[in-house]
Formats: structure tokens, C-alpha cells, sequence
């Protein structure tokens, strides 16, 4: 899967979770950036990310990611190590 | 689903003993689907004790029409440590046991509403291995004891209802249940992907509380209730008993829905064949259903549709109250486009019809009254007394041939589950469309400036139970009904006559001047929008929202009442 695909994916997913289809995220985008985007919300992006990439995250992963940046760079790297 | 009409609106609080989160969004989609509308008030995370025990202005502002308690394993934090004497086990039980039942009665006491309450799922580890379920110092043998305890507590609280978690659990897998990462990381206390199999469970708990329950269904005959076409293959063909797989499943359909029937719910027939072949095929030697189990039956070459509105006609109830049954696609296809509100399972394979209908909750039981049992008797002696309708010509002479008896009973601890049922699930005759719980009932029991009466009947074809229920408030001399519910079984009987006697000689007894009644149009109680009038009482007001009628208590009074005997329990 290329980055591209996987960037497609993500912003697929935070339009989904926001309900907004309107929605373009970058790679700075983060939680201040996006009103609804709360500790719940939160949950329900990283459970999406890992059912549509069939990954997993660990506990250390999640409480250090900071941004869509670093979201999507971590997918790649799961996702191509498989 | 926002677009459906007669939803009815309820507020309902969910008091955390982990995540809430998405469960309250899933459980708003399944309730809305149910015809209900609610608003939600969330405790804070893990503060259901809190929230319950103490005061909770809040919670009080929002006056919680149901609470729902969302704990689980996960909230029992003290469990017996191996070997631990049986005395201590027993502290333990009970430091839990007594601070939940603090919370119900907590619950109970200041909000006076109904309460669901989870189990205790089973744990994902057990110290002993196998020996934990019966060993006294076994953790899984602490929580099923817990678990007892609950039980028991539901059982002699009718204000207490159980919401299944374990058995959830167990369906959905223990091992797929518990997701550690959810627990560590969100406090999720299991699997996200089990929420809409939880919030669905509960959603049937609430709608079969609030009168919501499927009430008859319209099932199908050819590989539906048997393998194969009984027009084509005749008795010896069809597929019902134990010499072949499809037989064993059909014949496990039968004995379910005869189970179903126990219930109260209405067996009706909707096939395309014809009535005289199709009656053949209950007398296949296997077949667990007899013709005479059927209330309705529509055995004939009209569309589906057409059938079922006619089922729902002759029953008396509304078509959003019906299963409909059928292996076939396109017929499921015709009913749900021309009939939107019955209900229609997806049923594909005939070894899956069972779990189906099992899983959809449909006939989730709540409050089983003595009149739910006999209901099937009812539909039936009903449908006799339409054929004796026919028969006579002039409407008062049938009435007079009935031979109705009237019982007016006061209110008493007897008779308060079947009143509050009757006020819960009443839409058609139903003056003012108020909701009242068993504890609120309770409390107009003991008020001395109120008048409430319930209404039995029975004819030559059979007792009807308590029928109609009537509460009313006394401001000075003047008697308020606030309620008047009428069960659809008994329309046309003019019992409203005898009601009414009842009510004006009550309050000619004591000193009573004015009798008011009031009217709150809704979707469904068209039907009684002029019965104050037409009981002789002079419209005050008449505006969209509510019409009002007065009447004088202090004139001539002839009963009205002149088809049935009347007795009282005073």
C-alpha cells in the first residue's frame, strides 16, 4: 500500500468519524484543529484505523502519537512490515 | 427513522460503571427503531454509585423516565483471594451486593422509575482453572453468586429488570469479549464491536417496559412451518419430524413458535394456498402445530399485504404490532412496501429461523400479566362474537345476547401489574396518552383526593380481564380524569356507559359538582375524540392541543348502562 493510499484512507476515515465530508486533514492537523475532536473521538479513530488497516497499535504507540503526521507514518510502517 | 410518526419520547439516564461512549449512540438508533425518541442524560465515568446515592441536581432536573446502570465484571474490585476462609468470602459478597443495592434503592426512593441493571459477565481468567466455578474461593464462583443475588433481588422488585450481560458475553464469545487494549487504554469494559449486540439487548428491555412488544404473527405455510409445498407434494411429502435434517429443523420451528404462543402472542396464518389443503398439512404426524393454534387464518391467493391488513383487522390491533414470517424474498418484498411498519426478519436458511427470531426480541418479556397468558382466548372467543354480530340483526339485541358481566374494582396490589401494563400500551382509546410506571400507580393508590377505578369484563364467550382503567384527581368539587384507557378488545360494548355511570354516582356519593375530561389528540386515539360528548357532556374548549368538557353533576341522572350487569368489590 503506498502512502498515498494510505493518506486517501485516513482522511476517508476522520471525514467518517467526524461526519463531515467536507473534511481535508493534513499532516499537522491535530486535536485542536477539529472541535469534535474529543478523548472519545479519539478511540473511534484509532479502533477505525485498525480494523481498515488490520493492524494493531500498542499502548505506548497511541498515547505518543501528537498529529496526523505521525498517525499515518506509524500505518506505514505497520502496514508495510507486514 | 426520524420521519416515522407516533414516536413516544423518553428520557433515560445511563449511570457509568465504565465507557459509555458509543453504546448510547447505538442504543439511541435501536430505540428510535422501536418508536422511541429518547434524550439522554450521562453520570460521569464510573460514578454510577455516586450519581445514585447522593444528591444529583441534575440528574433530578432531567427526571429520568428509566435508568440503565452500565457495569460489568470489571466493577467488582474486591474478589477472594485463594483460600480464603468462607467468612470473609462472605464480607466481601456483600460489601458489593449491599452497595448495589444502595443504588437501586437509592434509584428507587428519589426517581421512582424503572431501573435496568447489567449482570456480572463471566471472568477472562480463572486461578483454579475449572475448580473456579465451584470452589467457594473461585472468583467466577463469587460472580455467579453475585449474579444469584441480583436475581433474586429483580424477582421481588418489579421496578428492577436484568439486562443479560453474561448471556451476551457468552454469545458473543468470551474470548473476543474482552479487549484488553479497550480496557487499558479507553476503559471500554469490553469489545467496541459488542456495543450493538449489548445496545440492542437493552433497547428490547426498554420498549417491552414502555409497551413496545410485537403482539401476533403472520406466518407463512410452505417451507416456512414445513420442507416443501403441500399443494404439490402432498402429506406424505412434506418435510416435519425427525427422519430428515429439514424435517428436525421445521419441527424445531413449530415447537418454538408454540413456545411463543404460551406467551400471548397471536399464531395467524398468511399463506398462498388453498384453506382446505393447507389445514391438511396439521395433520402430518410430526406436526407440533395444530390449525386450532392459529387465531386468524388466511389461506388464499390474495397478495400478502392484503392478508396481513385483514389479519391485523380481525385482531384488532395496528399492523406495527406484527411479525410477519416467510421463507420467501419476495414476499417479504411486497409486504414491507405496502406495509412499512410490520415487522419482517430476514429468514434464508430454515436451520437459522429460530436463532432469527429468537435474536430479534421481538417478544422480549418485561411485566407477563395473568391476562397475557389468556390473551389467545380473548383474540378467539372476539373473533366467535363477530360471527354472532353477524347473525343478529339489530346491534342491541347482540349486545343483550352477550350476556356481558361488568366487575369495577379499586385499585390493589392484585391488580396494579395488569393496570399499569393496560396504561402503557394503550393508543387507541386513550384520552390523554399519560404514561405512568407501577411506582408512580402505587402512589396515586395512597392519595386521599383521587379517584381510580379499573374495569373488568366477561360475556358468554369468555372473561376479558380487566379492560379499562380510570384515574382521577379531586380539586375542591370539581373530579378531573386525568386517564381513561380502554383495551381495543372490548370497543363497541358500551362499557364506556357503565364507566360513566360509575363515575357520575361516585361523585353524586360525594359531593363532587364538576366532572371534567380532557382530551390530547395523538396519532393513534381519533377513535375517542367525541366519546365526552357523546356521553353527554358539554365541550369547554377546543383548541388543536386539547379539548376539555364539563359536566354538571347536579341534574337528573339516568344510568346509560342498559347491556350488561354490574357488580363492584367495595
Amino acid at each position: 500500500m503506498t502512502e498515498n493510499q494510505v493518506f486517501t484512507e485516513v482522511q476517508g476515515i476522520f471525514r467518517d468519524v467526524f461526519d463531515d465530508e467536507s473534511l481535508n486533514i493534513t499532516n499537522e492537523t491535530n486535536a485542536n484543529d477539529i472541535e469534535e475532536w474529543d478523548s472519545l473521538e479519539q478511540i473511534n479513530l484509532i479502533v477505525a484505523m485498525e480494523s481498515t488497516f488490520k493492524i494493531r497499535f500498542t499502548i505506548d504507540e497511541v498515547s505518543e502519537l501528537k498529529n496526523v503526521g505521525e498517525m499515518i507514518a506509524l500505518i506505514n510502517k505497520k502496514v508495510n512490515n507486514e | 427513522m426520524l420521519g416515522q410518526e407516533n414516536f413516544i419520547e423518553k428520557r433515560i439516564a445511563i449511570l457509568s460503571g465504565s465507557t459509555v461512549g458509543e453504546l448510547q449512540n447505538i442504543l439511541e438508533l435501536f430505540l428510535l427503531k422501536q418508536g422511541i425518541k429518547p434524550t439522554f442524560y450521562q453520570g460521569s465515568y464510573n460514578r454510577y454509585f455516586e450519581d445514585a446515592v447522593y444528591d444529583n441536581l441534575e440528574l433530578s432536573d432531567f427526571n429520568p423516565d428509566l435508568i440503565y446502570i452500565h457495569t460489568s465484571v470489571k466493577s467488582i474490585i474486591d474478589f477472594p483471594v485463594p483460600f480464603e476462609e468462607v467468612e470473609g468470602i462472605g464480607v466481601k459478597l456483600n460489601n458489593v451486593l449491599n452497595s448495589f443495592i444502595k443504588v437501586w434503592e437509592s434509584i428507587a426512593h428519589k426517581y421512582n422509575c424503572p431501573i435496568i441493571q447489567n449482570n456480572f459477565e463471566a471472568l477472562p481468567q480463572r486461578i483454579f482453572g475449572n475448580a473456579d466455578v465451584y470452589r467457594e474461593d473461585g472468583a467466577l464462583h463469587f460472580v455467579n453468586t453475585l449474579n444469584q443475588k441480583f436475581y433474586e433481588y429483580s424477582r421481588a422488585n418489579s421496578n428492577l429488570y436484568i439486562n443479560d450481560l453474561n448471556y451476551q458475553a457468552a454469545w458473543y464469545g468470551l474470548e473476543k469479549w474482552f479487549d484488553n487494549a479497550a480496557w487499558y487504554m479507553y476503559k471500554y469494559s469490553f469489545n467496541m464491536n459488542a456495543i450493538p449486540l449489548v445496545s440492542h439487548n437493552i433497547a428490547n428491555i426498554i420498549k417491552s417496559i414502555f409497551g413496545k412488544n410485537k403482539k401476533a404473527l403472520a406466518i407463512d405455510l410452505d417451507n416456512t412451518l414445513w420442507g416443501g409445498v403441500i399443494g404439490d407434494d402432498g402429506l406424505d411429502g412434506i418435510e416435519l419430524g425427525v427422519e430428515t435434517p429439514k424435517g428436525m429443523a421445521y419441527t424445531d420451528i413449530q415447537k418454538y413458535l408454540k413456545s411463543v404462543s404460551k406467551l400471548g402472542i397471536a399464531l395467524n396464518i398468511c399463506s398462498k394456498n388453498e384453506e382446505i389443503i393447507a389445514k391438511t398439512g396439521f395433520n402430518h404426524e410430526s406436526s407440533i402445530l395444530k390449525w386450532d393454534d392459529f387465531v386468524v387464518t388466511k389461506a388464499n391467493w390474495n397478495n400478502k399485504d392484503l392478508n396481513v391488513n385483514e389479519i391485523a383487522k380481525e385482531l384488532n390491533i395496528f399492523t406495527d404490532t406484527i411479525v410477519f414470517l416467510d421463507d420467501n424474498p419476495a414476499e417479504r418484498e411486497i409486504v414491507k412496501n405496502n406495509l412499512p411498519s410490520v415487522a419482517i426478519p430476514n429468514l434464508s436458511e430454515e436451520y437459522d429461523f429460530v436463532k432469527v427470531l429468537d435474536q430479534s426480541g421481538y417478544f422480549e418479556v418485561t411485566n407477563i400479566t395473568e391476562e397475557d397468558k389468556k390473551r389467545i382466548s380473548y383474540f378467539k372467543s372476539n373473533q366467535l362474537r363477530q360471527h354472532e354480530v353477524l347473525a343478529l340483526e339489530n346491534y342491541d339485541d347482540y349486545l343483550k345476547s352477550l350476556g356481558m358481566k361488568c366487575e369495577i374494582q379499586h385499585f390493589n396490589n392484585e391488580n396494579l401489574s395488569r393496570i399499569v401494563q393496560l396504561i402503557n400500551k394503550t393508543n387507541q382509546f386513550n384520552l390523554t396518552t399519560k404514561r405512568y410506571t407501577s411506582e408512580e400507580v402505587i402512589q396515586f393508590m395512597e392519595l386521599t383526593n383521587s379517584f381510580g377505578r379499573c374495569f373488568k369484563l366477561k360475556d358468554k364467550f369468555g372473561d376479558n380481564g380487566i379492560v379499562s382503567v380510570l384515574m382521577a384527581d379531586i380539586q375542591g368539587y370539581v373530579l378531573n380524569i386525568n386517564l381513561w384507557v380502554m383495551s381495543c378488545r372490548v370497543f363497541k360494548r358500551e362499557l364506556e356507559k357503565t364507566i360513566f355511570d360509575e363515575i357520575v354516582g361516585w361523585c353524586k356519593q360525594n359531593h363532587i359538582l364538576k366532572i371534567r375530561g380532557y382530551y390530547y389528540p395523538t396519532a393513534k386515539n381519533k377513535i375517542v375524540e367525541n366519546l365526552y360528548s357523546e356521553l353527554g357532556m358539554s365541550c369547554i374548549e377546543d383548541t388543536p392541543i386539547q379539548k376539555v368538557w364539563n359536566y354538571e353533576v347536579n341534574q337528573e341522572y339516568n344510568k346509560k348502562n342498559e347491556v350488561m350487569e354490574v357488580t363492584s368489590n367495595d
